[in-house]
């Protein structure tokens, strides 16, 4: 059997892609980058947005990003199942393609952050959540200055009632999300954006001190193979 | 307008230039006309008048700074030395690592926010443009007072012009120092610091060979930003008229430096670049004119080629602009399509400005009329060169004699440890750190506040070998040790920067240095210059690492009074085998704590005197280069053996704060007993070449062998363990009261 292949995105100001590539080449799958400006997916069976300032991040985080050619392709193909991990400026660009609800605003106290964060998980059926157990903590990286979740009272309510909130902050809140919310879910558990990075807690060298980031692709390993 | 061509120039012996107000001496005016044979036409007059100027000629600096030179250590690793934009070091299996620190003091005081960001920018254009892909960055910040007004301003605008610019850029960011003085208020020093790895057979070079080869500005289009900026603002001290130089401070944009990496990184890899320049200080009027000094020796250019941000600049203008983002390739005709369809690829204007020529000539055109015509190497290399006087300063003796012995000694040390540990040159430096991202690219080993960061060497690069090695780099200076010996006080740099490389196992390889002073026209500044440069040389040589690069920042003064003389240090170091790198503090309990290298009782400018008593005399802690050297041996040979489970260097603060830093790196506390019968002189004082280790009980001996054998002095404290640091029979402090007073430090003033 052939590794399953994880597309990472590069726009022009992504980041994070060298750092998605190496977790997810560690999990044992194969990294296959897609740029931008391709109409072109590649055939990969699962897409991670990595973190990063898109096209700049100017005019609003993920705003021009969304309107590229990969995002054309992208945005039927996650409608239609294709899993989707988006994390940070991934997370925002998802937001941004109405892939997922509600928006990511300056941090409460205006300053960009770097640390690393306790997380709870809340929700484990979904394609990159399936190998932690409910209510884990774990400890991962967040760096933004843009990743206040917000969302009106209705949505909320919505993601609340369907278990849609996929990672909470546990500790204090960092940013000032509303209801401590740092990622979450589609209805069909296939697309997750979360503000921390996995991708930085996934070796005991470097990174963030620890390595809960693993599951996230060993969930979307484990998939792949039984899909 | 006239346009001023060469011909005018010719026909107007006379005419009066405004060569004073774009800072040019009598005399420096009078060689431009010598070397030309007629008047210098006004873009003639703004080349040399930047490329003059002491930020870029270094023309008050030179004599002194080829020391580096004449005293460097024999040393493989050096590929390339100085003079390059940056310089190269073999860290073996065929890799190496260039590395540079730079100031942007002025723009950062003018306005922060753009002044911090531009440097990174500059500094980071400079690693590219060695061929190499920048990797890292780190900050060595120094402010006033932190109670004082204008830190309020400086501070946060600093923090997040770095933050905003290299987070952008996906650097990690991975050390630095923050230091308060009241010396840098109205003189901040921001130095950046940028590290690049490349592959040892791809060191590009700033060089034009090759007549017919074509001249290609790329990335951001030139506009009126920091128009005489290099020249204007770091060759002119400082009085109340900051505010109208404010356009002069550059605007910059880290997403088109993001773009400009990736692109550059692609034409290197498809072999289109014959050399390469960064557009920094004096923008075009520097790369063209060094570019072809370098090369066969000539240059033909059209500025209107030039691309532009505004459309009314004159030629005077485009020369001195310093827009940012911006850098010079020279390509074989034959390659320019690659070249462009690369650029076009990461979305990167690019524009073929002129040619390589063999006349020895560098000729400009505007409106097909030359307006410049010079033998590119006068303005490049052969600009004026100043000996300039020196003497002690008038108070020296008395600086020196006033010693910290007549300071009255303590009777709570417990209290003197928290009020240093709260105090803001020693508290936490999370409320800083905490905006930048040291992360990104995920080869980040150690980090902030590690005693110096490091990397895992492992990048995506065509035809790379795999390596297990890692680099490790800090940067230290301490302008309260150079203020009463400047000899001395540059040692101290350059030893705290190699300590703190070898307490992480890496062996320390080469330096680069940013000498932050005041004006050089006053003989005393001159002699503090003279002499931090001197014991900066001396001490390169004993520890056997040679200087690679670096700058000069003069001028950091107020009317008549400087900062205190600050030469700021960087050490690289490579460590064999990344993975065993030596964690910082203490990471479990049960390990024992043993104090390296012997403690005299040095107080004279430290951070005991600065704090309890605001006193500022006698002499710095000796600098026992073959202590250090020693020290590092014993250091890197432990870690490389597995025998440390962790270390920190002692410093500022002494004994006391690396203790308390070591229980507060994991939560881990400690139980001690000083040697000696003086626990202060034990706890507080500042000898250099020591260390801090914790070792598994049964490397004891294996440790205590190595300092036998290397001469180390090597004391057993006592154990790790326990949720206090406990000295016995002198304080105890819980960890967790040692944690709120230390990370309290800069939220109480900074929020």
């Amino acid at each position: 059997m052939s590794a399953a292949r994880v597309g990472i995105v590069t726009f022009p100001g992504t980041l994070d892609d060298q750092d998605a590539a190496r977790a997810v080449r560690l999990a044992g799958a194969e990294a296959v980058p897609l740029w931008h400006a391709d109409h072109d997916l590649k055939g990969v069976d699962a897409v991670f947005l990595p973190g990063g300032f898109s096209y700049g991040d100017y005019l609003r985080c993920g705003a021009i990003s969304r309107f590229s050619p990969l995002m054309t392709e992208l945005i039927p193909a996650a409608k239609a199942g294709l899993p989707v991990l988006g994390t940070c400026n991934g997370f925002q660009i998802l937001c941004e393609a109405h892939l997922l609800p509600g928006a990511l605003t300056r941090n409460e106290g205006l300053h960009y952050i770097c640390r690393d964060q306790l997380i709870r998980v809340e929700n484990t059926r979904t394609a990159w959540t399936s190998d932690f157990t409910d209510g884990q903590e774990i400890l991962l990286p967040i760096k933004h200055g843009e990743g206040r979740y917000v969302a009106d009272a209705a949505t909320l309510a919505e993601l609340e009632s369907t278990g849609r909130v996929v990672f909470r902050y546990a500790g204090s809140n960092p940013n000032g999300s509303l209801n401590d919310i740092a990622g979450i879910t589609n209805e069909a558990g296939n697309i997750v954006g979360l503000m921390p990075h996995p991708e930085h807690a996934v070796e005991e060298l470097t990174g963030a001190p620890s390595v809960d980031g693993r599951h996230f692709f060993t969930s979307i390993l484990k998939r792949l193979v039984n899909a | 307008m006239t346009l001023d061509t060469v011909r005018r120039a010719q026909e107007t012996p006379d005419e009066r230039q405004p060569y004073a107000e774009l800072g040019m001496k009598d005399d420096e005016y009078q060689r431009v006309r010598d070397i030309l044979g007629r008047r210098p036409t006004s873009s003639e007059l703004a080349i040399y008048s930047v490329m003059w100027s002491e930020h870029c000629s270094y023309k008050s600096s030179k004599v002194h700074l080829r020391q580096f030179g004449t005293k460097a250590p024999k040393s493989e690793a050096l590929l390339v030395g100085m003079g390059e934009n940056a310089g190269v070091v073999d860290i073996g299996d065929g890799w190496a690592a260039t590395f540079k620190i730079e100031s942007h003091n002025h723009p950062s005081y003018v306005e922060p926010h753009q002044g911090a960001a531009t440097g990174v920018g500059g500094i980071v254009r400079d690693i590219m443009s060695m061929g190499a892909r920048p990797i890292a960055v780190m900050d060595s910040l120094r402010f006033g007072g932190a109670d004082q007004p204008d830190t309020r301003r400086v501070l946060p605008g600093v923090v997040e012009g770095i933050s905003h610019y290299g987070n952008c850029l996906g650097l990690p960011n991975i050390g630095g120092e923050v230091v308060f003085d009241p010396c840098y208020i109205g003189n901040p020093l921001v130095n950046a610091l940028c590290v690049g790895l490349l592959r040892k057979d791809q060191i590009k070079l700033a060089t034009a060979p090759g007549p017919g080869n074509k001249v290609v500005l790329f990335g951001a289009r030139t506009g009126a930003d920091g128009i005489g900026g290099a020249s204007v603002l770091a060759s002119a001290t400082f009085e109340d008229e900051s505010h109208a130089k404010r356009p002069a401070v550059q605007v910059g944009d880290p997403f088109m430096e993001k773009l400009l990496i990736e692109c550059c990184l692609e034409l290197y890899q498809a072999d289109v670049v014959v050399g390469i320049q960064d557009l920094g200080a004096a923008g075009v009027s520097c790369a063209t004119t060094e570019l072809a000094a370098k090369g066969t020796g000539g240059m033909e250019v059209n500025l209107n080629l030039v691309p532009l941000r505004d459309p009314t600049l004159r030629p005077e203008e485009i020369l001195m602009s310093e827009s940012q983002e911006r850098m010079m390739a020279v390509v074989k005709p034959d390659d320019i399509p690659a070249f462009m369809a690369i650029c076009e690829k990461w979305d990167v204007p690019a524009t073929v400005i002129g040619e390589v020529t063999d006349t020895g000539r560098l000729v400009m055109t505007w409106d097909g009329e030359v307006i410049v015509d010079i033998p590119p190497g006068t303005a490049a290399d052969e600009g004026p060169v100043y000996e300039r006087p020196f003497h002690e300063p008038a108070g020296q003796a008395a600086l020196n004699a006033d010693g910290p012995e007549r300071l009255p000694r303590p009777t709570d040390l417990r209290e003197t440890l928290l009020t240093l540990l709260g105090s803001p040159n020693l508290g936490s430096k999370e409320w800083v750190t905490s905006q930048y991202d040291r992360y990104v690219r995920g080869n980040t080993v150690l980090a902030q506040p590690a005693d110096a960061g490091m990397l895992r060497i492992s990048e995506v690069m065509p035809g790379a070998q795999e390596t297990t090695r890692g680099i490790a780099l800090a940067t230290d200076g301490n302008g309260r040790y150079a203020k009463l010996d400047p000899y001395t006080g540059a040692q101290l740099a350059l030893a705290e920067a190699y300590r703190n490389v070898a307490v992480t196992g890496a062996k320390p390889l080469a330096v680069t240095n940013c000498l932050n002073f005041g004006s050089p026209e006053d003989p005393e500044v001159m002699w503090q210059f003279s002499e931090a440069v001197r014991g900066l040389a001396d001490a390169c040589r004993t520890l056997g690492v040679p200087v690679t690069g670096g700058n000069v920042s003069f001028y950091n003064q107020t009317g008549s009074t400087a900062i205190n003389p600050t030469p700021v240090v960087g050490v690289l170091g490579v460590i064999d085998n990344v993975a065993q790198r030596v964690r910082s503090g203490f990471t479990t309990p049960g390990l024992r704590v043993l104090l390296l290298g012997e403690t005299r009782e040095e107080f004279g400018g430290s951070e005991w005197a600065h704090v309890i008593h605001g006193h500022l005399g006698g002499l710095p802690p000796r600098a026992d280069l073959e202590a250090e050297r020693a020290l590092a041996t014993v250091l890197t040979e432990a870690a490389a053996r597995g025998l440390l489970e962790g270390s920190h260097d002692l410093s500022d603060g002494g004994l006391a704060i690396a203790l308390a830093e070591a229980c507060l790196a994991q939560g881990v506390g400690c139980t001690v007993t000083l040697p000696g019968d003086d626990a202060f002189v034990a706890l507080f004082s500042e000898s250099a070449a020591r260390a801090l280790v914790c070792v598994r009980p049964e490397a004891f001996d294996a440790v205590a062998d190595l300092c036998a054998r290397h001469e180390v002095p090597c004391y057993g404290l006592g154990l790790t363990g326990g949720a206090a640091l406990t000295v016995e029979g002198v304080l105890e402090v819980p960890v967790e009261e040692l944690r709120e007073v230390h990370s309290s430090a800069l939220p109480r003033v900074f929020g």
